[in-house]
């Protein structure tokens, strides 16, 4: 197995592109990345995005957005895997650059999420979850994220305004990100009044859905510098299921998956989690962005809130979270943000991250969720 | 969902009906081809017992159970914001309430005040609509739970 680095990033502003379709959206994130490598071909693309087919009324995106991109002919496939896809999509890259197979690979994620209303969008993310026993009872994925905090709250006597930092430091950040959806701070009191969508989780305690695409290219460490001079390595790349349905899993306040993909990788690049530098974590709802804190270890169970409150997961703490504005500020367009999460992370090692710079990073985590859970795929990068 | 899949699922919709392990006795909703406790590979028990009729404890064959439908309340959530097809019935609650045999499942809570909602809270199974789909089909019902009646 080889070494990977990536020597190419890109990516379109998060947002309501009305005017934009999922192709266009996927095709200029796709040559923005291989401008910024200097590269013209590519041997292979693969495409992370979820709900194509129910939202856009598409599917067999690996050869749409290949010949759309410019590069038909090469091999190229939709990988989908929930919210993860586009982190699923950057480990089938991965592989097969590292297997040796392929050279040089882009893999783009693309999300295109607002041409429907809201409940139709809704649906469309409950198609994550399980289908015969959660979806038909009328639950969408805010639901199941609050069935877990309500029981988090029950059991370690945390209130729900305590989850605002989350909030409030992804908006904080997202102000110096460009590309992000929302870029205002919100306040601990705009976060208390907020109407619920499903209680306890409420309108900020969710990341927004939207449009976008993002995109990396990959190559063989060791060629890296033929490219370019900042290349950053991917030094893990692990992945893990747990069971879809909240009920099915062995504890359904635990994020078993997110635990088992990032134990991997910590022993794949040698390294423990004290000594990552960033975690760009899915931070789809306030709950989750707690629960990833606990289960990669950087906080014991129950103790993920905490972490928050105390200024840790702040540019300047100890774990900084959403360095961009995260899921719940930069913007959710499900499939492409995984990419988002690598692209933010690579930005940052690269020292490219401008105010929201994070000094001295070397080593940084991207981990992307699916359904409620039930995919963790995790990457760590090395500048 | 079409009438097909939902006539697939109608044992568990209307009855509750899970399955145990004939190998390590666990016993679970819905039934699997594969026992998530033990990892024993299970055929698809060939009898769907009467009501009541649940077989024999210590029999080491995979077979049919038909949970009696009581549990309490492990967590709750009133939706205000619906996914398409549940619009009409908001706000509605859903639970995850863990059944007395010891499985967890996802479901609506029925006749009662989302106020009134409290973790622990006694629960029985009921048979109500779920959903209809759409104006011209099908009227999909399901388990929900309510407060457990007391005599």
């Amino acid at each position: 197995m080889r070494e990977v680095a990536i020597i190419g990033i890109g990516q379109t502003k998060v947002g309501e592109h009305w005017e934009k379709s999922l192709r266009q959206l996927a095709a200029e994130a796709i040559r923005v990345a291989m401008h910024d490598a200097g590269i013209e071909r590519a041997d292979a693309l693969y495409v992370g995005n979820a709900l194509s087919g129910e939202i856009a009324h598409q599917e067999h995106l690996g050869a749409l957005v290949a010949d759309f991109a410019g590069l038909k002919g090469i091999e190229a496939v939709k990988v989908e895997a929930g919210g993860a896809s586009g982190a699923a999509a950057l480990r089938v890259g991965y592989l097969a650059v590292a297997s040796g197979l392929n050279d040089v690979v882009v893999v783009c994620g693309v999300g295109k999420m607002t041409d429907r209303i809201e409940a139709m969008r809704t649906a469309a993310l409950a198609l994550t979850l399980d289908g015969d026993y959660e979806a038909a009872h009328g639950l969408s994925l805010a639901a199941v994220w609050a069935l877990i905090m309500r029981r988090y709250m029950h059991e370690y006597g945390v209130k729900h305004e305590d989850f605002a930092p989350f909030t409030m430091n992804a908006h904080s950040n997202a102000m110096g990100n460009p590309y992000a959806m929302f870029r205002r701070p919100i306040s601990a009191e705009a976060f208390a009044r907020a109407p619920m969508i499903a209680d306890p989780i409420g309108l900020l305690d969710m990341a927004p859905l939207a449009d976008g695409a993002a995109a990396v290219v990959l190559c063989p460490a060791r060629q890296g510098r033929e490219f370019t001079d900042k290349a950053v390595e991917i030094v893990a790349s692990a992945a893990a299921t747990d069971a879809v349905a909240l009920h099915d899993r062995e504890d359904p306040l635990f994020l078993r998956a997110a635990h088992l993909s990032a134990q991997r990788a910590y022993q794949l690049a040698g390294v423990k989690a004290e000594e990552i530098d960033i975690f760009e974590l899915h931070d789809e709802s306030t709950i989750a962005a707690a629960l990833s804190l606990e289960a990669c270890g950087f906080a014991e169970r129950g103790q993920g809130v905490r972490l928050a409150q105390e200024g840790k997961i702040a540019l300047n703490g100890r774990i900084p979270i959403s360095t961009m504005g995260g899921l719940k500020a930069r913007g959710n367009p499900v499939g492409a943000t995984g990419l988002y999460q690598v692209v933010e992370v690579v930005q940052q090692l690269r020292g490219e991250a401008g105010v929201n710079q994070v000094k001295g990073a070397r080593l940084g985590m991207a981990q992307s969720l699916g359904g409620s859970g039930a995919t963790a795929i995790t990457h760590i990068l090395a500048a | 969902m079409s009438i097909a899949h939902n006539w697939r699922l109608r044992n568990q919709r209307y009855r509750l009906v899970g399955e145990v392990c004939g190998n390590c006795g666990a016993k679970l909703f819905p039934p699997r081809d594969v026992c998530p406790a033990c990892g024993h590979s299970m055929a698809t028990p060939s009898l769907t017992p009467m009501q009541g009729e649940n077989p024999p404890e210590g029999t080491n064959q995979t077979t049919a159970y038909v949970f009696s439908g009581r549990g309490e309340v492990y967590s709750y959530s009133t939706v205000y914001q619906a996914p398409e097809g549940y619009g009409e019935f908001v706000p509605y609650t859903v639970a995850l309430v863990k059944l007395e045999e010891g499985p967890l499942v996802t479901a609506q809570l029925a006749d009662v005040d989302p106020d009134e909602v409290r973790i622990g809270m006694p629960v029985e199974m009921v048979t109500r609509k779920l959903k209809e789909e759409g104006k011209d089909g099908i009227i999909v019902y399901g388990y929900k739970f309510r407060p457990r009646l007391k005599a």
